[in-house]
């Protein structure tokens, strides 16, 4: 019969299936970061378990750092806190640890594939939702619970019921300011936010052929602002060449030994689907999101919906608009912003700041406009200082700051004020996700940087012809 | 960690009609900062409780007396979407919640409802629109969960549906008994496995 990726990959990984139960799924590659891990560390410890395999962990402290002055103290004493408690152990367990100031340090999803720890045909899992991004790569990864990564840390495996399968193709070519994200967030409006729950995403088709591993982790990432359990691309010669000579990566004659399982990860024709949606490129816009859940988005040129021209509750549908103080119909094109973010798991790579700076290049950021522009990691940040990209930012009245997960989540000092809006490069526009009483606007680094400049939303192919 | 076993549970219940709800709003993130498990009730849906000056919102159910006490909660479709932060099911099991209704979950909060001791209970759309009937109606409407028989029932009228969960799930929450155990018992087994991964 024919295979799916997603079938070769899960079921080489199944050590045993329980009788009307999950199946004893093993993992090959486990981040932890200190937000989800410590209470994990504990319950082991209560348990008298240990880590039975530390070099298949990797820890980084990405979510509560402060993303200025990381070479001080961290002043919240919570978040000092609970890096410390990563820190002290990863070291007790003899697990890898980069904390702040470490050169390899950066947001989990970012620092895994740069490092080459992220590879084709590996299961992957982190106390992150966003832990789909790595599916960028052809291998099964998604988040799990804090209980789940004590099970990891104590056995190597979870206990997971095997999802069913998507597949979806996006066909032709995007165009001109259309990125990644677009494809995303268009995907996700059509899915909802729940459309694919109970399902692992194969994305197919020329686009996501087409596409860089950048913008492949980026549509990746976003699989579960859909419902879906991950999402994940075959891997193929782009593949192989941005891991290859990695730190991680398999050398000689494991690297062809590797290649040579690598080489079977597709889905062969004629392999069965639950189900499968199609879409053309064509018809994807720049897109923006006007609600409060990542399924709400639009082409930035549209109105936003009514209420009775969707399907669903209306209370709902009229308390996220009542929370974003927006309107039935209106359009978002010249909305007065307050805050722009570029950064996060899922817009926090160099591609992101290339196409941003693509933008602001020769132009000044509006002075209502509040910008905080946050790399991935300390190695996106090399990049960007060794493609003169810092130059272009500072000149156009930016401050590049320091790596961590920032202003997505607002666990940090870089929290949007109440009732202020902003068009963010992030993952979540959730009531309060960016500080409470914050309003987010989701888009790509091409539509943040065109409003950046221009102080209101903005439609970013008006500043690239 | 260790929770109360589940068997048969009757209780009056809070009411959540709104859909999408997130994990951010049963527990916003920067309350995320603590390295132990206590207390995570306390900002259990903090800025839905409270208004930003720390006064409680009156009108939200989860601070109605008339519900205070209820061990169930029925909630909107696609309950706890988003972030995998298990802190969201601690804090429904902290604020004495053992049961979440509702005719759709998000996979990753309901795998950490059971892994904690909370029984996500999938019910028909049409079944969650008669219970949350129901709740307005009388707020001291009570509903039977059981377990063993998989079942659950609206106690006034006697109105039920039956819900699905696997047998190895079940057995734990009845038993109160967790994945670790059952892993670390084929320790050898996942070992032997392990030695056949090629990275």
């Amino acid at each position: 019969m024919a295979n799916t990726l997603f079938d070769k990959v899960w079921d080489s990984h199944v050590v045993r299936q329980v009788k009307d139960g999950p199946d004893v799924f093993f993992i090959d590659r486990h981040f932890i970061h200190e937000v989800t891990s410590p209470v994990a560390f504990l319950g082991l410890e209560s348990r008298g378990n240990s880590v039975v395999y530390p070099g298949r962990t990797f820890a980084t402290a990405d979510h509560n750092t402060p993303t200025i002055n990381q070479h001080l103290p961290v002043a919240d004493p919570l978040s000092a806190n609970q890096l410390d408690a990563l820190e002290n152990n990863a070291a007790k367990h003899g697990i890898s640890h980069w904390g702040l100031g470490d050169e390899n340090n950066g947001i989990v999803h970012v620092v895994g594939p740069e490092n080459g720890i992220t590879l084709p045909g590996a299961t992957i899992v982190c106390g992150d939702s966003h832990t789909s991004t790595h599916g960028a790569f052809g291998a099964i990864a998604f988040g799990i619970g804090t209980s789940e990564v004590e099970m990891v840390l104590s056995t190597q495996c979870i206990m997971q019921p095997k999802p069913m399968k998507m597949r979806i193709n996006v066909n032709g070519k995007l165009g001109l300011g259309v990125t990644p994200k677009d494809v995303a967030l268009y995907i996700i409006a059509k899915q909802t936010t729940s459309g694919a729950t109970g399902y692992f995403v194969e994305y197919a088709g020329d686009v996501f052929e087409d596409m860089s591993m950048e913008g492949r982790m980026t549509v990746c990432n976003l699989s579960i602002e859909m419902g879906a359990r991950g999402g994940m691309i075959a891997p193929d010669a782009k593949t192989y060449d941005y891991i290859k000579g990695r730190a991680q990566t398999p050398k000689g004659a494991d690297w062809d030994k590797a290649m040579k399982y690598w080489e079977t990860l597709y889905t062969e024709e004629g392999a069965a689907f639950d189900v499968e949606h199609t879409y053309e490129a064509s018809d994807i816009e720049p897109m923006i999101t006007y609600g409060t859940n990542p399924g709400m988005g639009m082409g930035v040129t549209n109105s936003i919906p009514t209420a009775e021209s969707l399907e669903g509750g209306v209370e709902t549908y009229r308390k996220s608009l009542g929370y974003m103080s927006f309107n039935e119909g209106d359009s978002m094109i010249g909305k007065e912003i307050d805050f722009v973010f570029l950064g996060s798991c899922t817009n926090g790579r160099i591609e992101d700041f290339r196409g941003f700076c693509s933008i602001v290049e020769g132009r000044q950021k509006a002075d209502n406009v509040t910008a905080w522009l946050v790399p991935g990691s300390h190695k996106v940040v090399d990049q960007i200082k060794e493609e003169g990209l810092d130059k272009i930012i500072t000149d156009a009245g930016f401050v590049l700051r320091e790596p961590g997960c920032s202003a997505c989540l607002a666990m940090n000092d870089d929290k949007i004020p109440s009732g202020k809006l902003s068009v963010s490069t992030s993952n979540r526009n959730f009531e309060g996700r960016q500080g409470p009483g914050s309003r987010t606007l989701l888009a790509s680094p091409l539509v943040a940087a065109a409003s950046a400049v221009q102080g209101v939303v903005t439609d970013p192919r008006t500043l690239l012809v | 960690m260790a929770y109360d076993k589940f068997g048969v549970l009757t209780s009056t219940a809070y009411p959540l009609p709104t859909e999408n709800v997130d994990t951010d709003q049963i527990i916003p993130a920067r309350f995320l900062k603590a390295t132990e498990r206590v207390d995570f009730d306390v900002n259990f849906f903090r800025d839905w409780r409270y208004n930003q000056d720390g006064t409680p919102k009156v009108d939200f159910p989860l601070n109605k007396e008339i519900y205070a006490g209820s061990k169930i909660l029925v909630g909107g479709r696609n309950f706890g979407s988003g972030s995998s932060r298990e802190h969201a099911a601690w804090s429904v099991y902290d604020f004495g919640l053992r049961c979440v209704i509702s005719s759709a979950f998000a996979d990753i909060f309901k795998n950490n409802c059971l892994n904690v001791g909370v029984l996500p209970v999938q019910v028909s759309a049409a079944f969650a629109d008669t219970l949350f009937a129901a709740i307005m109606a009388d707020p001291k409407t009570e509903i039977n969960v059981d377990l063993p028989n998989q079942k659950v029932t609206l106690v006034a009228t006697g109105q039920s549906e039956s819900f699905v969960i696997n047998t190895y799930k079940k057995d734990n929450m009845l038993n109160g008994f967790d994945d670790i155990d059952y892993l670390k018992n084929i320790e050898g087994e996942i070992t032997e496995f392990a030695k056949t991964r090629p990275f």
